[in-house]
């Protein structure tokens, strides 16, 4: 029988994980949430002192801090609908039956982008955009656009490597999802209709939906934690066109170094974080 | 051209289109790692041109790229082990015992990959300089764990649930404690999972930046975060930044094509099968 187990076993098996956890994950939580009731800059120690949630009330009023913000969600909310629709017919393409070779070699070159370092992607992204000698303006017929200096094409450029890294993944998962309909299924339903729309719709998609939650849930994440590769591509440039919320709370805490303002940023961050994921967690690991 | 030829002659053109806008940036990463400087510097660029392995040779030994590399690897080898060191007997006490607030702790673990590292760069940075422990290897292989850690337990603990129980139960009838239960029956049944994660755990540590970028600066400096060093003042060394980032790239897409089957299971962490 299960159960039976004494509650020293369990401890014994699960305690070390759960004390590193609290050790690196928690600990460290409350040290921030300490620095930010301070006036804490580094360059400026001698000032050091308590000032409440004055902090807080900067950022809360910060018009920056919330542009940041906005920032973030409107790079989820302009390279989520590309990934997902390109996603959704790279996976379609993938489904037809025939060229099993091509196929699986078109899978193998899928993993590649997604399994990439970031910063490489950023640096990948300063040479093939540059001005002057980068490939994409040559492959645009010698253009002559401005990537990098400009703000408005350095956000095209942020959302192009962001597609080209995760449009693989979203494709894999929806593969994934639909090589769960049963043959039978799918077969009788392409006697019915010659309609790949209404088969989508009717016959596929409730195969998809728990692929589409997790890829909502992980890119709305992996967006509030973009930095690497933003750091190295723009630095957040040029002005604050490419800053992304994970992207100022560095500056503020490791360029300008007030790190009592930067741990309020950061905890906000984390409420907010913490909202949307339990939002997210309770609407999708319901059967846990 | 019959129906049918004609759909397998647009398939085919749009699954070469896919290769292709997969794999070209990295075909030019790697000629641009071949290229001179003078030839990097080619407006327009050049598809042509004599290859040179300059770029290497001063990378990996003039610029302190080769030790940046062996940073990157002690730091993911050793974080990975203490994650499956931890992590393995965790997701069994997950996969095996009933317990109060069992799912509460599992909420904890998944939540913790959600947490933008920038919340806890911050506090660890001031925790390290207190510590002395800034540059140091063991630093990063710690805080990597907040990441790793859950991983491990998430993949491995869906793992052990597909061994059936009756094993376990045979065991103990003979006398075997949970410990040995463990090691001998569910470990090695559970070898793919622990292989699986292990791969992950690899990968995330090897690619990450912030951290790296943040907590060292040049005895335990990590490869990615070396790599953007070379990215200031003006007259960029392309040739020698992609040489680095050819480096740092062909061991983490080796492993993901190894493990290409379980990536997506892995990356949705188990919700997709």
């Amino acid at each position: 029988m299960r159960g039976r187990t004494s509650r020293k076993t369990i401890f014994a098996f699960i305690g070390p994980s759960v004390i590193a956890l609290a050790l690196i994950g928690i600990a460290p939580l409350i040290y921030a949430a300490w620095t930010s009731l301070h006036f804490f800059n580094l360059t400026r120690m001698r000032q050091f002192r308590f000032v409440g949630l004055d902090n807080y009330q900067t950022v809360l009023t910060d018009g920056a801090f919330w542009q940041a913000m906005g920032r973030t969600f409107f790079l989820l909310g302009t390279s989520l609908p590309l990934q997902l629709a390109l996603g959704l017919g790279i996976a379609l393409v993938l489904h037809q039956p025939g060229l099993t070779l091509v196929k699986t070699l078109c899978r193998l070159s899928l993993v590649l982008p997604m399994a990439t370092t970031y910063a490489v992607v950023g640096l990948l992204g300063q040479v093939m955009f540059n001005q002057r000698f980068g490939v994409v303006n040559q492959l645009m017929g010698g253009a002559n656009i401005n990537w990098i200096g400009d703000p408005t094409n350095a956000f095209v450029m942020i959302i192009f490597w962001d597609v080209w890294q995760w449009t693989p993944f979203v494709a894999l998962v929806l593969l994934a999802g639909l090589t769960m309909v049963p043959g039978e299924v799918e077969e009788a339903a392409r006697l019915e209709t010659k309609n790949w729309w209404t088969i989508l719709r009717y016959v596929q998609l409730p195969f998809l939906v728990p692929g589409l939650v997790a890829v909502l849930i992980l890119r709305t994440a992996d967006t509030l934690k973009l930095f690497d590769m933003v750091f190295t591509l723009t630095r957040g440039g040029p002005g604050a066109s490419t800053e992304f919320i994970s992207l100022m709370i560095q500056r503020v805490g490791f360029r300008a170094f007030d790190q009592g303002l930067a741990s309020a940023q950061a905890i906000i961050l984390l409420a907010i974080t913490i909202v949307l994921a339990r939002i997210y967690i309770r609407v999708f690991y319901k059967e846990v | 051209m019959t129906r049918t030829q004609r759909s397998y002659a647009i398939q085919l053109l749009l699954l070469a289109a896919i290769i292709v806008i997969c794999v070209f940036p990295f075909y030019w990463m790697v000629t641009t790692s071949l290229k001179t400087q003078v030839v990097a510097l080619q407006a327009p660029p050049a598809w042509i041109f004599e290859p040179t392995l300059q770029n290497y040779r001063e990378a990996l030994f003039e610029d302190g790229v080769g030790r940046s590399l062996i940073n990157s690897l002690i730091i993911a080898v050793s974080t990975t082990a203490l994650a499956l060191v931890l992590g393995v007997p965790a997701a069994f006490a997950l996969a095996r015992f009933e317990f109060r607030g069992k799912r509460d702790l599992w909420f904890w673990f998944i939540t913790n990959r959600m947490v933008s590292p920038i919340v806890l760069a911050l506090p660890f940075f001031l925790i390290a300089r207190n510590l002395d422990l800034l540059d140091r290897h063991i630093t990063l292989v710690l805080i990597y764990l907040t990441f790793n850690l859950p991983i491990v337990i998430w993949i491995v603990t869906d793992q052990i649930r597909g061994i059936p129980y009756e094993l376990d139960e045979a065991a103990r009838m003979e006398g075997a404690s949970q410990f040995t239960i463990m090691t001998r029956i569910c470990l090695p049944l559970a070898m793919p999972g622990v292989a699986v994660s292990a791969i992950f755990s690899f990968i995330f540590s090897w690619n990450e930046l912030m951290f790296g970028l943040i907590l060292t600066r040049s005895e335990a400096r990590t490869a990615p975060a070396m790599a953007v060093s070379f990215m200031e003042g003006y007259n960029l060394p392309y040739g020698k930044i992609m040489a680095t980032s050819t480096l740092i790239v062909i061991p983490v897409l080796i492993f993901a094509l190894l493990a290409s089957k379980q990536l997506v299971r892995g990356l949705t962490m188990g919700a997709v099968k």
